[in-house]
């Protein structure tokens, strides 16, 4: 198949109204069907904590729950995400200056430099804690290898997550 | 200000001042348009009749989207660019398992993280279980599906290469009807298949792994998660006297197409499980690697990981059958 723009042109622009449920609000917008689900969380909803690193699946920054399992919102189209569940870091506190305790435990642990993975990193937290996935060093290491973090060689990332199991005590972290 | 606090309301919790959203829309539109799908016409049939009508009618412009782990990537670099995107995502009829007997016909819509999990699988297809958990990250798994790996057909990715040790079959359906090809012969070359242009691959059908078999999957790459380097999955049934009456060895990773290391098999055939005995029949696999060099490895250290990945998972397969094997 060959992939020059005046082929690709000669679609027309097409829209879809989808609506979804994001951070526990319904949502609903007009979108152009060919837009991620990563443009539309960041665009069309200003959830900016989607980074956006590679855009191909790689580096993980985009990792967004949908549905409670974690995804890769460059690789999906916005509007394969109507009628479903969307979680973005921003869900979890609900007043912008508290802190959710897995975002505590990465401030005190220092599980972040430059921040850019970090939104994905605690929304991987969230879910491998719920599912009783944090046992050990080991475990915690290859659960969060879809992310890739540049800053703190992952040891600080792995003590956070080992914190954040402990501040929850085992229950289920959405709290 | 009265219009800041009205586009506010109208957002989802937590997202930031107007502010900072315009400076980053500013940003973005500086830097240009980099990395988006082309213009395509989405259709998103919710059967499998409007699906095949829909890729019958335009054949080779439209492409299938199912769990969008390689097809994404392929739109956002511009690699592909389909006049139509059929997503099949919902299509029930293609996300089921089930149990006919001495096969398990797996839909080719079902993701690849129910297989780590479901006990039918791990009952029935234990090399499966064992190969899925190396397919990408989990994020690519939970949404990653059965038909989309077998259909995209590279090399060394794990579902192909279990589908050849194992004989399965891959069902395609068309305009005119269900048809049924092996595996041997569904991978036809270079991340090509045998799946015409107005047909798509509704499932596989693996014959069940016999009672007492062992099964391995052995995997090098050089991280978690990236593609194989070179990869082997084997079944194995192993007699009272400790010898192989049955041997299956597949290798990915190191060809045009996943392999079955033939030579391998009928040198260990009837021979007893014996870590030199198998370490040296391993290495017949070497003159099957026929990937060049490349950015990832040298010919030479490719055949030299088939061994390494084919000794490895022989013996560990026959480790597994001595343990009783899935049961």
């Amino acid at each position: 198949m060959t992939t020059t723009e005046h082929q690709a042109a000669a679609v027309d622009t097409e829209t879809r109204t989808i609506t979804l449920r994001v951070n526990g609000r319904d949502v609903s917008r007009t979108v152009e069907t060919r837009t991620t689900l990563a443009d539309f969380l960041r665009d069309d909803l200003d959830l900016v904590s989607v980074h956006l690193g590679c855009e191909h699946g790689v580096c993980g920054c985009c990792t967004i729950l949908l549905d409670g399992e974690s995804v890769r919102s460059c690789l999906m189209l916005a509007v394969q995400a109507r009628g479903h569940e969307i979680e973005t870091v921003e869900s979890l506190s609900a007043d912008q200056n508290a802190l959710h305790p897995i975002q505590e435990a990465f401030a005190e642990e220092q599980g972040l430099q430059c921040g850019f993975c970090t939104p994905a990193m605690v929304l991987r937290c969230k879910e491998i804690i719920e599912d009783g996935k944090a046992r050990t060093d080991d475990e915690v290491r290859h659960e969060i290898s879809g992310i890739l973090c540049r800053c703190t060689g992952y040891q600080n990332i792995v003590n956070a997550v080992q914190n954040a199991s402990r501040k929850l005590g085992g229950k289920e972290a959405g709290a | 200000m009265v219009a800041t606090t009205t586009v506010r309301d109208s957002r989802v919790p937590g997202a930031p001042s107007p502010t900072t959203h315009d400076r980053l829309v500013v940003y973005r539109t500086t830097i240009g348009q980099a990395m988006k799908p082309p213009r395509f016409q989405y259709r998103d049939p919710d059967t499998l009749a409007d699906a095949v009508a829909l890729k019958a009618r335009h054949g080779s412009d439209a492409l299938i989207l199912a769990g969008g782990q390689s097809l994404m990537p392929m739109l956002n670099m511009r690699l592909a660019a389909p006049s139509v995107v059929i997503d099949i995502n919902g299509v029930t009829d293609l996300q089921q398992i089930t149990r006919n007997g001495d096969v398990v016909e797996i839909g080719a819509g079902v993701r690849q993280s129910a297989l780590e999990t479901d006990p039918l699988i791990r009952e029935a297809l234990p090399l499966l279980a064992r190969a899925v958990p190396h397919i990408g990250h989990i994020e690519n798994r939970h949404r990653g599906t059965v038909g989309g790996s077998l259909a995209h057909a590279d090399a060394s990715a794990e579902l192909p290469c279990t589908a050849v040790v194992s004989d399965a079959v891959v069902v395609l359906q068309g305009q005119n009807g269900r048809r049924e090809v092996p595996a041997s012969s569904f991978f036809d070359g270079f991340m090509t298949n045998a799946c015409a242009d107005d047909e798509l691959v509704v499932a596989v059908r693996y014959p069940v792994t016999p009672a007492g078999a062992g099964t391995a999957f052995v995997e090098v790459a050089r991280r978690n998660g990236d593609f194989a380097l070179a990869a082997a999955g084997v079944i194995a049934e192993v007699d009272g006297d400790g010898r192989f009456t049955r041997l299956a060895v597949g290798v990915a990773g190191v060809a045009s197409v996943p392999l079955r290391a033939t030579d391998v098999e009928q040198e260990l055939l009837g021979r007893p499980v014996d870590p030199a005995t198998i370490e040296a029949a391993a290495k017949r696999v070497e003159a099957a690697v026929t990937t060049g060099d490349d950015i990832h490895a040298t010919s030479a250290y490719r055949k030299h990981l088939a061994a390494t990945v084919v000794s490895r998972a022989v013996l560990a397969a026959a480790t597994d059958a001595r343990n009783g094997g899935n049961r």
